[in-house]
């Protein structure tokens, strides 16, 4: 089923092999239930977490799933300013091939580093996130998440709101949505939408009532405030005032739209508090979810013959 | 080459005959319940239980148990087996369990199906049942409970078909290449 | 020593010669050139034989004999970058190219901004180049854009264009006086078109590829923007304005409406522009990371059709080698830059393949035009020209493979590309280089 020994994006990914993921997911989501939470399969593996970028969650999230999973966990923070006056990428690669890992959890701040370690590794590795290209942990989570409540994928109405050009939560959403058969639409200013993003087969709004229309699914990112000093944005009071998920615009989703996010969340900037601890809100479902994805990536990919 | 070994009837007479084994060797059903092993002995237990609670008319516990995460051959087989329901319905501390397989073969599933069992309880007993014996154990692991014991070569395969109201049961023996 | 080549197809355009015939090198010169007419022929050899000096005779039969390639835009890193390449490297790799004359852009380090720095570099090309190098000196002081270079100073020194190159001259009225001062002695400015501000922080084409593959993309208006700005310039002042590696068809069609216009405006592209997409990116090599960044199917179009119709002058290479931890690492940081000469005059022969340009075409634009846009006494095989000859088999077929070029700079995207058309022989100055 699983072909490839790393898991770099969800572009690469078939439907057949999303679903595949899926499916194990929910396999050890009922081992999260248990009393005893822990499961043998990679006993005597080894998980590096190699973070380049600041993520406790992320990071949190890897490294219990790991553990989860009996494996050992290495966590190899790296701070952008030590890796510029020393140790080059793939010094830091071949380190962590020295020290017999199985596999390496990789998040950085530019795009393709996963490709690169996985040129250079026989190990699986697993992005975590690169640059603005893809964090498909984060899109299958959500995936898991849109199925226990809609049980379906295909021909949902889901709605993105945000800063879509940075967002490599947004880029996974979208190859992961519109494989799976569900319409996506993208709601953000045409400052932060990227170039050319029509091909990807998605409907664009830069009004958010238009766009949030009868969805089915309304999820809102994170909005980097440093964006606004690089003018993408005038003011984070005229972000919220124009794309700000606010009460009375969720009404316009449907009834049993849920609202989801995938952290950290700026309150009062992209969402608005009370919608974010609504009813409808399944962020903390999403959280929980993660686990059990990343959980069955590692399982999946222990699988694979290298 | 293909031959069948057991047919509808050899199967429900030998799951009966189990039934009762069962019952007599614990003296009742008592503490008891049975946890088919994903995915040819959950179908077998629930067999198995309605024959119980015929013979002594009264309701037994059934579980099913997935043991892919306990198996040992992870990184050996081709394919990644697919995760699959584990479902014990009742606190297994204590209890009285018995692990239903369709076949019984070098013995890893067994071996994998405790440690999972053992995740969720400390059971007084565990015992083994299953509906065909086919030899080359690897393990020291032997079955409480035999439907047959089929002698076989390690290269033949055995397939077996039941399903819930046991009309179409049927063991075939594939004969494999030595 | 004499040399006699022989039997090969001469092409020259800047004599307008194509046909099988002979040239005899004297002294580091071109003596004689004569096309086959066999009475004609049996009296040169005749003559030499008669004579007792020492002589070689090169068989071209099978090869065509051209003026050795002219590169008006490479970089040798000398001085300051020793490690990426060096003038004796750079120019040895020239000739494995065939290229007997190299233009290197002044970003170095110092920056080829003053007399010291041009003389070193003439000086230790003499010593170690294996061709003929001529530099290019920086249009503003430590190229930073604030006031002009000592131009006629430079230019007095050898330097034969002006060029920020690797950076735009992104104040305008620096540009316009650049321009206008350059006036005096007829040289060219080249300008690297880049509006900093559109490109800050990208790493390649910005378009569907550069989402998808979530790189930050320089939009092709960065380029456009700064080649318009310039022209305007160059029409305003009258002076002489070159563009340097073109890349986007909206840059093809402004110079091309410029030079109807008669503005002074001429043009470069380099092979990259016109074989590889952005699709190439895919991989995240980053071999293919070079600026301005390799475009789209309709640029690479754009481009092959201002080869044909004169929009663009000339190929050059932009060689612009790099050590390999410049290159192994991450995308966003690696270096920008193609190690271009080692396959440059191929991939130009892949457009004549296409039927894009015809031969003389392709040798024009690598020959007698750069020399005539640089001043140079360069390109061609007339008689009592330097003795620049480049000696190439159409037919022949190659691997590229980086790991064997003679630059220290390995970074090339065309690692493991089947190529046509093998360089035999190239002869700088009268010295021949076998590479058969």
């Amino acid at each position: 089923m699983f072909k490839s020994k790393d898991l770099l994006g969800i572009k690469e990914l078939t439907p057949e092999e999303i679903y595949h993921i899926l499916d194990s997911a929910s396999g050890f989501k009922d081992v999260l239930k248990r009393d005893i939470k822990k499961v043998p399969p990679l006993r005597g593996k080894t998980v590096v977490n190699l973070f380049f970028e600041p993520s406790t969650r992320t990071r949190i999230s890897f490294e219990l799933a790991a553990k989860r999973l009996s494996a050992d966990v290495i966590n190899f923070s790296i701070t952008t300013s030590s890796v510029v006056k020393g140790e080059t990428l793939k010094d830091t690669a071949l380190t962590i091939k020295a020290l017999g890992a199985d596999f390496v959890v990789i998040r950085h701040s530019s795009a393709g580093v996963p490709h690169f370690l996985s040129r250079l590794l026989d190990i699986s590795v697993i992005n975590a996130g690169d640059g603005s290209n893809e964090h498909p942990t984060q899109a299958l989570l959500d995936l898991f998440t849109i199925l226990s409540y809609k049980k379906k994928i295909k021909g949902l109405v889901i709605a993105i709101i945000g800063d879509i050009t940075h967002s490599r939560v947004a880029r996974s959403d979208i190859y992961a949505f519109t494989k799976l058969g569900a319409r996506v639409r993208l709601i953000c200013p045409p400052t932060l939408l990227p170039a050319e993003v029509d091909q990807l087969g998605i409907e664009v709004f830069d009004n958010i009532e238009e766009g949030l229309k009868k969805a089915d699914v309304v999820m809102t990112l994170r909005l980097q405030l440093e964006r606004q000093s690089k003018g993408f944005f005038p003011s984070l009071e005229e972000y919220f005032y124009l794309y700000g998920l606010t009460a009375g615009r969720l009404r316009l989703a449907k009834d049993d739209a849920i609202v989801m996010h995938p952290g950290p969340m700026n309150r009062g900037v992209e969402i608005e508090s009370e919608i974010a601890d609504g009813p409808q809100s399944v962020i903390l479902e999403q959280v929980t979810n993660g686990l059990a994805v990343r959980m069955a990536v590692l399982y999946l990919l222990a699988g694979v013959k290298k | 080459m293909s031959k069948k070994i057991l047919d509808n009837n050899d199967i429900n007479r030998a799951i009966r005959r189990m039934a009762h084994e069962i019952v007599e060797k614990n003296k009742g059903i008592e503490n008891l319940c049975l946890v088919g092993i994903q995915k040819g002995g959950v179908i077998l237990a629930k067999r198995l239980s309605s024959e119980i609670e015929a013979i002594e008319n009264c309701v037994i516990d059934v579980g099913a148990l997935d043991i892919t995460f306990y198996r040992d051959d992870l990184n050996t087989k081709e394919e990644q087996p697919v995760v699959k329901k584990t479902d014990i319905p009742c606190t297994i501390n204590n209890k009285t369990v018995v692990l239903v397989d369709d076949v019984l073969f070098t013995g890893r599933s067994i071996r994998a199906a405790m440690d999972a069992l053992i995740d969720f309880g400390r059971p007084a007993h565990i015992q083994l049942a299953v509906l065909i014996d086919r030899g080359h154990r690897e393990l020291p692991i032997r079955s409480d409970y035999v439907g047959k014991n089929i002698p076989t070569s390690f290269n033949d395969s055995i397939e077996v078909f039941i399903d819930e109201e046991g009309k179409k049961d049927k063991v075939v023996l594939i004969k494999g290449q030595s | 020593m004499k040399i006699l080549i022989k039997n090969g197809r001469l092409i020259d355009p800047s004599q307008g010669i194509d046909g099988i015939g002979e040239i005899l090198i004297e002294k580091g010169k071109i003596r004689e050139i004569k096309l086959e007419q066999k009475s004609k022929r049996a009296e040169v050899q005749k003559g030499k034989t008669s004579e007792l000096q020492s002589f070689r005779t090169i068989d071209a039969s099978g090869c065509i004999v051209i003026p050795g390639l002219v590169d008006m835009h490479a970089h040798l890193r000398e001085p300051g970058f020793e490690y990426k390449e060096t003038i004796a490297t750079g120019t040895k790799a020239a000739a494995r190219g065939g290229f007997t004359t190299v233009c290197c852009m002044p970003n170095t380090n110092p920056v080829n901004d003053n007399i010291a720095v041009t003389e070193f570099i003439i000086e230790k090309a003499i010593k170690e180049g294996s061709c003929t190098v001529y530099p290019i000196g920086a249009i503003t002081k430590s190229q930073k854009n604030e006031e002009l270079a000592e131009l006629e100073a430079l230019k007095r020194t050898g330097c034969v264009a002006f060029s920020d190159d690797g950076r735009p001259v992104t104040n305008s009225l620096i540009m316009r006086r650049a321009l206008e001062y350059s006036k005096i002695f007829d040289v060219p400015i080249i300008s690297h078109c880049e509006d900093l501000y559109l490109s800050e922080g990208g790493v390649m084409n910005e378009g569907f590829v550069s989402t998808i593959l979530g790189l930050r993309g320089i939009p092709k208006a960065a380029e456009e923007i700064m080649a318009a700005r310039d022209i305007a310039l160059c029409a305003l002042t009258g002076g002489r304005l070159h563009i340097a590696h073109v890349s986007s068809e909206g840059s093809v069609k402004l110079i091309r409406d410029a030079k109807s216009r008669g503005i002074n405006v001429t043009a470069e592209t380099c092979p990259h522009y016109f074989s590889l997409t952005d699709e190439a990116l895919i991989s995240y090599d980053t071999n293919l990371k070079v600026n301005p960044p390799v475009r789209t199917k309709q640029d690479v179009e754009a481009v092959k059709e201002g080869l044909k119709d004169g929009a663009i002058d000339v190929i050059a290479t932009d060689h612009a080698p790099h050590h390999i931890d410049d290159k192994v690492r991450e995308f966003d940081s690696a270096a920008f830059g193609i190690s271009g000469l080692e396959t440059a005059f191929a991939l130009g022969l892949q457009l004549v393949a296409q039927g894009a340009i015809d031969l003389k075409q392709l040798i024009m634009t690598m020959t007698i035009t750069p020399s005539r846009i640089m001043g140079i006494p360069k390109g061609t095989l007339a008689e009592d020209a330097d003795a620049d000859v480049a000696i190439i088999n159409l037919e022949n077929s190659f691997v590229v493979d980086p790991s064997r070029f003679l630059s220290k700079g390995k970074n090339s995207p065309f690692n493991g590309w089947t190529l046509k058309g093998t360089i035999e022989k190239t002869i700088a100055m009268g010295k021949v280089y076998d590479w058969t």
